[in-house]
């Protein structure tokens, strides 16, 4: 069984299968809006949590935040279940494939035989849409592939299973009501006035003061835990910043089509110029990046390259307050 | 970015036949979508990663050779776990599997024990038991 579903590849796998999903209840909202009604922009840094070896930066909210926060803006019902019993979680897909929903799934990454294998860790809050069963093998529409997959019952349960931080536990979710008349104005309102105030929020955790936490950490990662450690670190924050699903300068860029298309919406010819001002801030986290990786290949560079990519961050620091602080203003 | 921009690097996507999207601006500055078959400094990032990863299974290979760790160890440094992630595929307190590392501990564990190892591990548990490092 086969259901009509339509697979559109997009950047990142949370809004992907959102607007997928959304799509096929006959609501056609892009990828962007979707990221900016649900207020996808962010930073947060917890020093104290080391994943891979390193410590936890992220530029996304909560899994799961971002279809939430959108759904709920938009009057959008979407129903989650998750359960104890694998052989539960598989019957109720099928009901479900049965019923003609295809059907979004959070999964672990590291057990998804088609990922390549550097992208194989074990992070547990990726997203994909399950749109059919053939032949035995369940019909994998996976956002950030090209084309379509397919996984047998065991791979499926594997990654419905898997262990470690954020386990998905069988998580399957589906939107089960759509309203009629959406408004999109005041949902792209609520979206923006969010984002402004986690990235301005007086707590050195997130927002841009943990950005400048970040920046000034760095020089002293060098100092006291020396460079081969630092460069791990800093490492971590590229993959954070780029990598499949979790990007930083790609998020802005994400963003800018958010605001380009909010701009229309509202009718509002400054979001159109502030969405031009997070395409400049996106590109520099990409320098900031190429910079980071520079230094990898010269090991012996001079010691002062930790003190320079920290003025570059807090630059971009200062760029992105300035930046909300005036989004804030804009509606 | 501007379209023309997006690099078309080589990298680990190549393997798996895929690429990635990204929003780009074209040359009216509005956006739209493009693929990319790779970024060389995101890379050099993940290429930076995987080698500390094969440092980390070599390391551990080697300690369980000198019988200073047991076999455990490599096989979780191979499947990318850590102790969190570790103890909570195979449902045991960390402090428990932390145990389990010390060679002299290893040898009197049970083959339900040994068991739940092995399945974490995807391997058998001959193939756990008999791991020596060399």
């Amino acid at each position: 069984m086969k259901l009509n579903f339509e697979h559109h590849q997009t950047a990142h796998c949370e809004n992907g299968v959102a607007s997928n999903l959304l799509l096929n209840k006959g609501l056609k909202l892009s990828e962007p809006m979707i990221f900016g009604i649900g207020s996808g922009l962010f930073f947060v840094y917890l020093p104290f949590l080391k994943v891979n070896f390193a410590p936890g930066f992220s530029y996304r909210p909560m899994p799961g935040a971002i279809f939430s926060k959108a759904a709920k803006r938009l009057g959008i019902k979407i129903k989650r279940e998750k359960f104890s019993n694998p052989q539960d979680a598989q019957k109720a897909l099928e009901k479900n494939l049965e019923q003609n929903i295809p059907t979004g799934l959070q999964v672990g990454v590291f057990n998804l035989t088609y990922f390549p294998e550097e992208y194989k860790f074990h992070f547990n809050a990726h997203n994909l849409v399950v749109y059919g069963k053939e032949d035995g093998k369940f019909l994998i529409s996976d956002p950030v592939m090209d084309y379509v997959t397919s996984l047998s019952e065991a791979e499926l349960e594997k990654v419905r299973y898997a262990k470690g931080a954020l386990p998905p536990k069988g998580h399957m979710y589906y939107p089960i009501y759509v309203p009629e008349n959406i408004n999109l104005e005041e949902a792209i309102k609520k979206g923006i006035k969010d984002t402004c105030k986690n990235m301005l929020a007086p707590v050195p955790l997130i927002g841009v003061k943990a950005m400048r936490w970040v920046a000034k950490s760095i020089p002293k990662w060098a100092e006291k835990k020396g460079t081969k450690v630092t460069n791990h670190y800093l490492g971590q924050l590229i993959r954070m910043q780029e990598e499949i699903g979790t990007g930083g300068g790609g998020f802005r860029f994400i963003y800018g089509a958010f605001l380009q298309e909010a701009a229309v919406v509202l009718k509002n010819d400054q979001l159109k110029e502030l969405s031009q001002e997070i395409t400049a801030i996106g590109d520099l986290w990409r320098d900031f990046a190429v910079d980071i990786a520079r230094v990898y290949k010269n090991r012996n560079s001079k010691s002062n390259i930790y003190n320079e990519l920290s003025k570059t961050m807090l630059h971009i620091a200062d760029l992105e307050e300035a930046f909300y602080k005036k989004l804030r203003k804009a509606i | 970015m501007k379209k023309q921009d997006l690099p078309q690097d080589e990298s680990n996507l190549k393997s798996a036949n895929m690429t990635e999207v990204l929003y780009v601006t074209d040359e009216n500055n509005n956006y739209t979508t493009a693929n990319s078959t790779g970024w060389d400094a995101k890379k050099a990032a993940l290429d930076e990663s995987m080698e500390l990863i094969y440092e980390r299974i070599e390391e551990a290979r080697q300690n369980v050779a000198n019988n200073t760790v047991s076999p455990i160890v490599y096989f979780m440094e191979l499947n990318k776990m850590d102790l969190g992630v570790l103890a909570s595929y195979v449902g045991m307190w960390q402090w428990r599997v932390k145990r389990h590392f010390k060679p002299r501990i290893f040898t009197t564990l049970s083959e339900t024990a040994l068991k739940k190892y092995a399945d974490a591990f995807g391997i058998s548990v001959d193939e756990l038991k008999n791991f020596d490092g060399k």
